[in-house]
This record gives C-alpha cells, sequence and structure tokens, in this order.
C-alpha cells in the first residue's frame, strides 16, 4: 500500500462529503432566505462559542490523561470567569488572563488535594468543586459587583475587550466574492472571511494551545510519564515516576485550561460576568474528550462542532429552521442507505427523527429560540449516544493510587 | 471495645465538618468586618425560634426529597445531576395534568402524584438508557437532559401554548389546580406546616424499606460493596442500574410537589433551580441513610434560614453558600480520613488474631 495513494483516497470521501453537503446547506438557505446561515458573523461566532469548549475539553484531557476524571471542570471554569472578569475590571486585561488561569490552577490543585492526597471519590470531589466554586462567586459578587455602579449580585459591569487582528489582504482579495452574490461560492467566501477577520488575539492563542497540548503530551519525557500515570500507575511508580505529583501537575494544567476558558467567556465570547455564565459548558468539554477518544485533534473537531451549535442562539430562527431540514435530509439519507443494507433498527433509528424534523420544518419553518438554547446540550447527548465504541480511555482512569 | 471506638470515629467526622465551617464562617465574616462571635450567635438565635424552624422544616421537605433521590443513585455509584430537570419537568406536567382535569380529591391527588412519579422516571430512564446501553457517563447526560428541560418548559409554558399570563404582572404560569388538588398545611402553634411534610416521611420510609428488605434493595447494596462479587453472585448490573436512574427519577418528580400542592397550585417559572446538588449535597451528609439524610436536608435547609438574619448585621448572606460547599468538601474528606483509619483499626485486629492463632 503506497502511501501517498492512500491518504488521498482516504481524505477524497470526507472531502466531497463536506463540499456537498455545504453545497446543499448553502442552496437551502437562498431558498428559504435564511440569511445568516453561513454569514461571516455567524462563522466568528463559532468560533468564539467554540473556544471555551475546547478550552474544557483541552483541560479535561489533561486531567484525564493522568488517570483523574475532573467533574470540576465547570467550577474551575465559574472561578476562571468570576476571577478573570473582576481582575480585568480591576487592573486590565493582562491581570485578567493572570487571575482567570490562576484560580482554576488553585482549583485543580484543590482537586489533587481531595482525589490524589485524600483519595476522595473524583466524582464527588469535582462535583463539590463546582458547589465551592458557585458559592463563593456568589458570595464576592455581593461585596464587589454589587456596590458599583452596572453590576448587580448576578452580573459585573463591562469587562474590557481584547484587541483583534484580520489577516492582511483577505478583505481585499475575497470580499468581493462575499459580495457577488453568487449562490454557493459567496458563502465560501464568507466563512473564510469569518475565519480570518477581527479574530481576537485570544483565540488565536487558544488554537495555538491545541498543537501544544498534543507536543507535550506525546513528544515529551513529561508528557510520557503523565500518560503513564494514567495508564498503569503501579508501573510508574515501581519505576520511578511518582503518581501523585504528575496527576497534581496535570490537574494543574487542567485548572489552568478550564480557568482560561472562563476567561475567555468573559471577555471574548460576552462582555461581561454573569452568573451561570459557563452553562454546562465544563460537562461539554469532558464530553468532547470521550467522544474524542482521549486525543487533542478529535476533541478540537468535538468541540468545534459544539461551538457550531451553541452559537445557534445568536442566529435567527429561521436559520436554525433550514438547519434543521439539512439535519433531516442528511438523517433521511442515512435511514435510506441502513434500509437498503435491510438493517430496518438502524433505519428506523435514523427514519424517525429525519421524518419528524423535515415535518417540522415543513409545519413551522423556524426553530423558537427556547429550543435553540438547548442545542449544544441535545447534540452531546445524541454525539455521545452514537459514538462509535471502539473507544479506549485510559486504562487507570478514575481509579486512586494508593499509596500503601 | 472496638465497636465504641468505632461508633466515635463515626461520629468524628461530621464533628470535624462541622468544626473546619465554623472557623471559615468565622473567618469570612471577620473578613467581612462583622463580629464573628456575637452574628453567628445571633444567626443561631434566630434559627432556633418556633417560626422559624417551622419554616426551615418546610424548606426542607424539597431537600429531603432531592436527598432520597440521590441517595438511591448512590448505591451504584450513579450521580443523578438530572435531578433538577426531572423535578421541574414532572412538576410542570403535574400541573397541566392536574389542572385540566375534575375529580374527586382522592382520585384527584393519586392522579397527580402518578403522573410526578412517572414524568420523573421516564426523563430519568433516558439516562438510564443511554447508560445502559451506550455506556454515556449519568452526570454528563443528565446535566445535558437539564439543560434540555429547561428549554422545553420554557417553549411550552409561553402563553400561546400551554403557559397563562397572571393579570397584572409578567409572570407566565400554568394554570391553577382546582380545590380538590390541594394539600392543607398542618397548622401548628408557630404556623403553618406544609402537609407535604407526611409525603417526605413515607418516600424516606419506603426507600429504608426496599434498600433493606427487599431482595433489589439487598442487590443494590451488594452492587454498591463490590460489583465483582455481585456480578458473580449473579445480579445483573445494567437492569439495576436501570432501575435505579429510574427510581430516582420518580423520586425527583416528587419534589416539586411541596410546592405545587401545598402552596402555589400552578407552575411558574420561579420554581427554584440547583436542587440536584443540594440533593447530592444532603445525601453525602446523611451517608444515604433515610434518616441521616433527613438531618442532612435540616442542616442545609436550617442554615439557609438562619442566614437570612445576616443580611441585617451588615453581612451578605450569600455566605451560606461557601459553609455549604465548605461542610460537604471537609465532610468527604473526613469520612475518607475516617474510612482509612477502620481498614487500619481492622488490619491490626486481623493481624493480632493472626498472631494469636501462631503462637
Amino acid at each position: 500500500m503506497s502511501t501517498p495513494v492512500s491518504i488521498s483516497t482516504r481524505l477524497a470521501g470526507p472531502v466531497v462529503r463536506v463540499v456537498l453537503g455545504f453545497a446543499v446547506l448553502s442552496l437551502l438557505s437562498g431558498a428559504f432566505e435564511a440569511p445568516d446561515l453561513f454569514s461571516r458573523g455567524g462563522i466568528s461566532a463559532t468560533l468564539r462559542f467554540a473556544a471555551p469548549i475546547l478550552l474544557a475539553g483541552l483541560g479535561a484531557l489533561w486531567a484525564e490523561r493522568s488517570g483523574v476524571i475532573n467533574l470540576g471542570l465547570e467550577g474551575m471554569m465559574i472561578a476562571g470567569t468570576w476571577f478573570g472578569a473582576w481582575a480585568a475590571i480591576e487592573w486590565g486585561i493582562g491581570p485578567g488572563l493572570v487571575a482567570g488561569i490562576g484560580a482554576g490552577v488553585a482549583f485543580g490543585l484543590l482537586l489533587g488535594l481531595l482525589t490524589v492526597t485524600f483519595g476522595v471519590d473524583q466524582a464527588i470531589s469535582g462535583l463539590s468543586l463546582g458547589l465551592l466554586a458557585a458559592g463563593l462567586t456568589r458570595f464576592l459578587s455581593s461585596v464587589t459587583f454589587a456596590g458599583v455602579p452596572g453590576g448587580s449580585i448576578t452580573t459585573s459591569p463591562p469587562v474590557p475587550d481584547i484587541a483583534t487582528v484580520s489577516m492582511p489582504g483577505a478583505e481585499a482579495l475575497i470580499g468581493p466574492a462575499e459580495a457577488a452574490g453568487i449562490p454557493v461560492l459567496s458563502d465560501a467566501a464568507a466563512v473564510v472571511l469569518g475565519l480570518v477577520t477581527d479574530v481576537s488575539l485570544l483565540t488565536i492563542g487558544v488554537v495555538a494551545l491545541v498543537p501544544a497540548t498534543w507536543y507535550v503530551l506525546w513528544r515529551t519525557r513529561l508528557g510520557l510519564r503523565i500518560r503513564a500515570v494514567g495508564e498503569a500507575p503501579e508501573a510508574a511508580d515501581s519505576l520511578g515516576v511518582r503518581p501523585w505529583r504528575y496527576r497534581y501537575l496535570a490537574l494543574a494544567v487542567s485548572g489552568g485550561l478550564a480557568g482560561l476558558g472562563g476567561f475567555y467567556l468573559v471577555t471574548v465570547a460576552s462582555s461581561l460576568y454573569r452568573e451561570g455564565q459557563t452553562a454546562g459548558r465544563g460537562f461539554i468539554g469532558l464530553a468532547t474528550v470521550i467522544f474524542g477518544n482521549w486525543n487533542p485533534w478529535s476533541v478540537t473537531l468535538g468541540s468545534l462542532i459544539f461551538g457550531f451549535t451553541d452559537a445557534l442562539r445568536t442566529r435567527q430562527e429561521v436559520t436554525v429552521g433550514v438547519l434543521l431540514a439539512g439535519l433531516g435530509l442528511l438523517f433521511a439519507w442515512l435511514a435510506l442507505r441502513r434500509g437498503l443494507a435491510c438493517d430496518w433498527r438502524g433505519g428506523l433509528l435514523f427514519g424517525i427523527p429525519a421524518i419528524v424534523m423535515l415535518v417540522w420544518f415543513w409545519v413551522e419553518r423556524i426553530v423558537p429560540s427556547e429550543l435553540v438554547s438547548f442545542a449544544p446540550h441535545l447534540t452531546t447527548l445524541v454525539v455521545l449516544a452514537l459514538a462509535r465504541q471502539r473507544l479506549r480511555p485510559p486504562a487507570a482512569l478514575g481509579t486512586p493510587f494508593d499509596r500503601g | 471495645m472496638a465497636r465504641l471506638r468505632g461508633a466515635a470515629l463515626l461520629l468524628a467526622a461530621p464533628a470535624a465538618a462541622a468544626f473546619l465551617a465554623l472557623v471559615v464562617a468565622a473567618a469570612v465574616l471577620a473578613a467581612a468586618g462583622a463580629d464573628p462571635g456575637t452574628t453567628l450567635l445571633d444567626a443561631l438565635a434566630y434559627g432556633l425560634r418556633p417560626e422559624t424552624l417551622v419554616a426551615v422544616v418546610n424548606k426542607a421537605i424539597p431537600y429531603y426529597l432531592a436527598g432520597i433521590a440521590a441517595a438511591v443513585g448512590f448505591h451504584l455509584r450513579l450521580f443523578n445531576i438530572g435531578i433538577d430537570g426531572q423535578y421541574r419537568l414532572a412538576a410542570f406536567a403535574t400541573a397541566v395534568v392536574g389542572a385540566g382535569v375534575a375529580l374527586p380529591a382522592p382520585l384527584h391527588l393519586a392522579l397527580i402524584a402518578g403522573v410526578a412519579l412517572v414524568a420523573g422516571a421516564a426523563w430519568a430512564a433516558i439516562a438510564g438508557l443511554l447508560y445502559v446501553r451506550r455506556g454515556v457517563n449519568v452526570v454528563i447526560s443528565t446535566i445535558m437532559l437539564n439543560a434540555v428541560a429547561t428549554g422545553l418548559i420554557a417553549w411550552l409554558l409561553s402563553p400561546e401554548r400551554l403557559g397563562r399570563l397572571a393579570p397584572g404582572s409578567n409572570n407566565v404560569t400554568t394554570a391553577t389546580i382546582a380545590e380538590s388538588g390541594w394539600i392543607p398545611a398542618i397548622p401548628t402553634p408557630a404556623g403553618d406546616l406544609n402537609g407535604l411534610v407526611l409525603l417526605a416521611a413515607l418516600a424516606g420510609a419506603g426507600y429504608g424499606f426496599v434498600l433493606n428488605r427487599t431482595t433489589i434493595g439487598f442487590e443494590a447494596r451488594t452492587m454498591g460493596f463490590s460489583e465483582r462479587a455481585a456480578t458473580v453472585a449473579g445480579i445483573r448490573g445494567p437492569r439495576l442500574a436501570f432501575l435505579a436512574m429510574a427510581a430516582s427519577g420518580a423520586i425527583a418528580g416528587l419534589v416539586g410537589l411541596p410546592q405545587l400542592l401545598g402552596s402555589s397550585h400552578r407552575f411558574g417559572l420561579d420554581f427554584p433551580a440547583g436542587l440536584a446538588f443540594t440533593g447530592l449535597s444532603v445525601a453525602i451528609l446523611g451517608r444515604n441513610h433515610p434518616v441521616g439524610v433527613a438531618v442532612g436536608a435540616f442542616v442545609w435547609a436550617f442554615l439557609e434560614r438562619s442566614a437570612q438574619v445576616l443580611d441585617l448585621s451588615g453581612v451578605s448572606k450569600e455566605i451560606v453558600t461557601i459553609l455549604q460547599a465548605v461542610i460537604v468538601l471537609s465532610i468527604v474528606v473526613a469520612y475518607e480520613l475516617v474510612r482509612r483509619a477502620r481498614t487500619r483499626q481492622e488490619r491490626r485486629a486481623v493481624a493480632r488474631a493472626v498472631e494469636g492463632t501462631m503462637a
């Protein structure tokens, strides 16, 4: 099997499917007058909503590779939102960044104290950290934000912005194609422009963390040790690699990433701190790791999918209706293929949702905003339920290491 | 002697947690500029007034039900964070069905209880099914289902669907349940006690009975002690996990009834969120024991209620949420340390016994 040929043939299928799907959706959005499906704003919103989930996902990856299920991610993110917003308002963006990450690291170390040092159940420890973060931030808001103009016990005053950059020349080169109004091509131009113009500096930093995570975990001695501790802590210990040390370290990094995710939420994804702002994103991040098979690249793909559905809330209800129709068509296609293969159960599994979605679209045309609000959560459920079964979590995941 | 020491160790954990919580409370109060001693005594005095105590018990009823719902899952290491969504969806369904029918009181109440149980169980069963058939982590799936339930309720509760706009306000609620579906309060000298305290007692007794006196309860406890031993003994884990999730959801479905049948008589968006974490905390505090969970629920409600007085002394009452978290964190650590101490003690005892036979 000659490698170059096999790679191009392997890539050909997915590329054709993506292009085809894009064209179908683009034509649908034109036909049903859904203006912001592939608008520049919609694409950059996807990026903004995917980044916090990506950070939570990378955080979960670090923790889980060392053998600890980090159910405290949500709490660490909450800590990141509050401390990030507070320090950014008091002293500016730089200190805010440090405070957001620092708060996450502190919570990560606390989780280490509970799970590694005391050997408390990992799920209970993580969930209690969520409780602590919610309580702490609520109390702190009541003594800080509640007393200043523009703030209240649940919201902060506006948080300063982070500078954005655009790829030089992109506007001049692709802008005309976007404005030309050619069916599929203009949408493609808008997607490219959404990805390369007015991108927050922080977003670029977040994207860089993906290869960085891969490099550290898979190409350095430190990463090898962290993964060894997650697979076989006794074996690692017998070779002189102390599991508790690497688990603490991994949890500190995990917390820092989640805290950064919180800071991102208050600065780039919105412009203030609001109670309940994390809205389960820590747990969605955890889900990206499971269905991403504990691998940073798949985690990135997963967070893009969830970020896309999360960003639907910023779009018009008619646009989401068109997307529903597109999804219905996809499911109908899958049902047809299962049916042709005489797999009747699979056919019904995809066919019934397909009929529901298409009928809904035919009758209602829109998806109301109340229902759009849980799109990322429903997507998480469906994706986890359909995820392929050949997943391989770290062998020692969830088991405390008893030093004896 | 060893037994006595064991009991002392068991009580040591809550005592240590309470002490740590007190220290943290005093520290936070001092940092906020209040005199810790007098403030805490004021709060205690306020909390122990008869009127406050009745209010505390009323507040503790849903906490207790949520705690029992969480405890059912805990036995199988299933963390049902979905109590929130299950209870609100059940309360919503109950309110809609309850307001839509006219029946004599016993039938009406039976129907209401049935709808609450079934709706809660059905919503939790989704997570149970996903866990058993597809291995989806229950924490993640139930949290996602909470968000779905919140959105569904918001959608269904709009005035053009099942909601009613209360005249003169912008609070949207369901229609009001007829009086045959109300549960009267129990009058006491210190105020009205919610009549559904009896339902909570019934649920707790039922939980204790199923757990300790039935085959399925025995299976659940066995599974909790050792999954391997249970599987070897022929206990079917997946079936048990599914049933536990459904049962947890059914009890969670009752959480909204004290408010629905005892005071508001209709469902609105003012039904509190976050009861899942309260339930989990209370179950942890009470070590999944029906009486222990009651104590936990009471402590939780007592803290929240007696904190009301803090605002008067210029301290934010939100301090209580930190206290609750500190209590949970310190109690899980304390229980774990006690468990280790006991294991060591047992090991020593066994070693001594073995030495005795050798000699």
